[in-house]
């Protein structure tokens, strides 16, 4: 069905999603944003996890089944962060990741 | 077979009173405390009274000879079958006799304490302290075996370190306490090893076995020896090293005069009467095998003891303080039971000098306690310890003055006071076998009468002295035992000693020698007489005196440097060359090592520790560069 397109277009586009992931953990201030940056990171992971179960085990069903189970595990962790970012917020009145810096030398 | 078991009561009661006062005293008051103390004295005193007389007069002779009894006998350490330290009581009739001299003083001194410590701080301390030292005289002397003894010995050192320190906030008294301590415990190292020598050779503590005329210790006085002296002789001269220190003989003396920084009261006991004459006692206790095995060693205690006897009457003879003039007739008169038994032989009239010491001992303790509390007497009523300040006291203080005439009259050896007795039986013994000593000590009974009544005349006589306040006699209970004491001092001359406390435990008959006896109490005469002349009124011949023989005098006033030399062997010599370099190693490479890698490692923490930022994107961005390089060393691994 998707005879057309390589496998090598999903894995690219995981790699950027990836990266574009990291470096907005990286450079993003708001805790939020930084969370969404997460959140691609670990979709990234979801696209690769799919590209090789079709291409290389069409028959197995391990990398749907992880899959479902990291979109779970990412529906639980984000409502435990925001909960973190929320009580971050009422502590600091702030989310900028910069001024959080209480647990230092 | 009398029974003495309940003997172990006189040292049950005073340790009890010793941590009852010590932990509950200040709970329970002052008064309480005295009273209670001076009690449980009072019920050992009764007790050895009790003893002495079941011992000497209702117990069935074996032949004619007081044997020892093992009163009562428990192993307290047992390291293997053959080694273990017992701790006993053996009656006999040295100890019996250290018994009533013991608690007689000690009482004494309780009661006279109830008033001359009144309201001192720390009173309830000092009673649990006597209490202590009680306790530990009695067991030393009650020893019946070295090793208890050598236990109770350093007892007696921890007590009397504790009273002479007991004004602890004075600078002088502590560092008199310290010395105290220091010099005795460095004499008794050599009184542990001779014990260590001793057992070793003989196999046994037990005093009994030891001293044994056919016992193992003298069975091998020509076994192994090194530098021509049996090992038994070595041991012996160790053994008396530890008396010597405690008995302040001469290279040792030092600490004693120091002492006198404590309580007067503590001085009459522990440095006149009893813990002093612990070094005579030992080398008593220790006699048969002195005498029939290491000849050589009781030389040595003859010759130190007169040395020592000499040495100090001369110090003596120069000094102000009072009860500095005191400790120096105590070390004296130590060197003079010392002599006596140095030159005594073993058994029968050949013992006389044996019978001699233990006599004198016995006056001695009498008389030289008297002369201590009245001199806390004086000082109580003038508040100063320097004979210089006194004068013209006996208007004020009649019945000190009367017992302290008393007191000096006994110690110049004056019939019929006690002290002429035994001094006498000294003087025979050592005519009998040693000249030279023989001649010393006419010249320490010359000084002896001269430096009391020296002392006397400037307190009691001398010039008119204008005190702050009118001097007042003192209390009844310090005026009580000081006329008890005074009529023990008058009459203990009287008891046979040659029947009861002999070498070998038999009687033999001894009488007056009065061709030593006479020439004896001309020198004492003589010496009041010049005392007399030079003090009783005011004048200056002892300035004239002191200023013709300048040298001399300055030498005895500062005792002849020995402590200067103490001093200067341990300040310039040991402490200099050997403990500054290693206190500098210790400081410097030791001490170096260990803190060089402790600053080391704090430098490097605080360069380090800004890594530990709080800002998370720095962590996530390390831990993602370091993420990426393993997965690049990885690729690199595998496809090169």
């Amino acid at each position: 069905m998707n005879a057309g397109i390589p496998i090598q277009f999903f894995l690219i586009l995981a790699t950027l999603m990836f990266f574009v992931g990291v470096y907005g953990f990286l450079s993003r201030r708001n805790l939020i944003t930084i969370l969404m940056s997460l959140e691609l990171v670990l979709n990234s992971v979801n696209i690769n996890f799919m590209a090789f179960n079709r291409y290389l085990f069409p028959h197995k069903m391990e990398g749907m089944f992880f899959s479902l189970f990291i979109i779970a595990v990412v529906a639980a962790e984000a409502a435990v962060a925001i909960a973190i970012i929320l009580n971050i917020y009422r502590r600091f009145t702030t989310i900028n990741v910069e001024d959080v810096d209480e647990m230092k030398y | 077979m009398i029974n003495f078991t309940y003997t172990v009561w006189i040292l049950i009661i005073p340790f009890i009173m010793f941590i009852f006062l010590g932990l509950a005293g200040h709970k329970i008051g002052p008064k309480l405390s005295g009273l209670l103390g001076t009690g449980a004295l009072a019920v050992i005193t009764a007790l050895s009274y009790i003893t002495a007389y079941k011992y000497f007069f209702a117990t069935p002779k074996a032949g004619d000879v007081f044997k020892a009894i093992l009163a009562a006998n428990t192993t307290w350490l047992q390291f293997t079958d053959k080694l273990h330290i017992d701790i006993g009581v053996l009656v006999d009739p040295i100890s019996v006799m250290m018994l009533i001299v013991v608690t007689t003083v000690s009482f004494m001194v309780h009661i006279y304490s109830t008033g001359y410590m009144k309201g001192e701080k720390g009173y309830e301390r000092y009673f649990a302290f006597l209490s202590l030292f009680s306790f530990s005289m009695l067991g030393l002397v009650v020893a019946p075996n070295i090793f208890q003894m050598y236990i109770f010995w350093e007892l007696v050192g921890v007590s009397s370190y504790l009273l002479i320190g007991f004004y602890y906030e004075k600078p002088s008294a502590v560092a008199a306490s310290k010395k105290a301590f220091i010099v005795t415990r460095f004499a008794d190292l050599g009184f542990l090893i001779g014990i260590l020598l001793l057992s070793f050779h003989t196999k046994t503590f037990d005093f009994i076995t030891l001293t044994d005329p056919s016992g193992p210790a003298i069975a091998q006085a020509g076994g192994a020896s090194f530098l021509g002296l049996s090992v038994i002789t070595w041991s012996m001269i160790f053994v008396y090293l530890g008396g010597a220190g405690k008995s302040a003989m001469f290279p040792f003396h030092i600490w004693l005069p120091d002492a006198m920084e404590g309580p007067t009261p503590v001085s009459a006991l522990i440095h006149a009467a009893t813990m002093v004459v612990a070094g005579v006692y030992l080398v008593a206790r220790m006699f048969p095998v002195y005498s029939l095995a290491a000849p050589v060693a009781l030389k040595v205690v003859a010759y130190v003891g007169g040395f020592s006897s000499l040495f100090a009457a001369i110090i003596a003879c120069t000094q102000t303080d009072i009860k500095r003039v005191l400790a120096y007739s105590t070390i004296s008169q130590i060197g003079y039971m010392m002599l006596a038994l140095g030159v005594s032989g073993y058994g029968g009239h050949e013992g006389l000098g044996y019978m001699a010491s233990m006599f004198h001992l016995f006056t001695h303790a009498l008389f030289k306690a008297l002369l201590f509390l009245g001199a806390g007497a004086i000082i109580h009523a003038v508040h100063t310890n320097l004979m210089t300040e006194m004068g013209g006291l006996r208007k004020y203080l009649p019945i000190t003055h009367l017992t302290f005439l008393i007191a000096c009259l006994t110690i110049a050896g004056i019939p019929p006071f006690s002290g002429f007795f035994s001094k006498d039986e000294i003087l025979a013994a050592a005519f009998q076998s040693n000249k030279i000593l023989f001649a010393v000590e006419y010249a320490v009974a010359g000084l002896t009468a001269f430096y009391m009544f020296r002392l006397y005349f400037n307190i009691f006589w001398g010039k008119e002295t204008q005190y702050q306040h009118t001097p007042h006699e003192a209390p009844f209970s310090m005026t009580i035992p000081l006329i008890i004491l005074a009529l023990g001092a008058v009459f203990a001359g009287w008891i046979p000693f040659n029947k009861l406390v002999t070498s070998d435990g038999q009687a033999f008959e001894s009488s007056i020698e009065w061709g030593v006896a006479i020439p004896s109490i001309l020198i004492g005469v003589l010496g009041i007489f010049v005392a007399m002349v030079m003090y009783r009124k005011e004048n200056n011949i002892p300035e004239r005196l002191a200023a013709t023989f300048k040298n001399t005098y300055k030498l005895a006033y500062h005792k002849f440097y020995i402590d200067e030399f103490y001093l200067f062997v341990t300040k310039k010599i040991i402490f200099r060359y050997i403990s500054e370099p290693i206190a500098w190693f210790d400081r410097h490479i030791i001490d170096g090592t260990m803190n060089s890698i402790a600053t080391v490692t704090q430098v490097v923490s605080f360069r380090i520790r800004k890594f530990q930022s709080g800002q998370l994107q720095q962590y996530a961005f390390v831990f993602i560069s370091g993420a990426v390089l393993l997965a690049v060393l990885m690729i690199y691994i595998w496809y090169w």
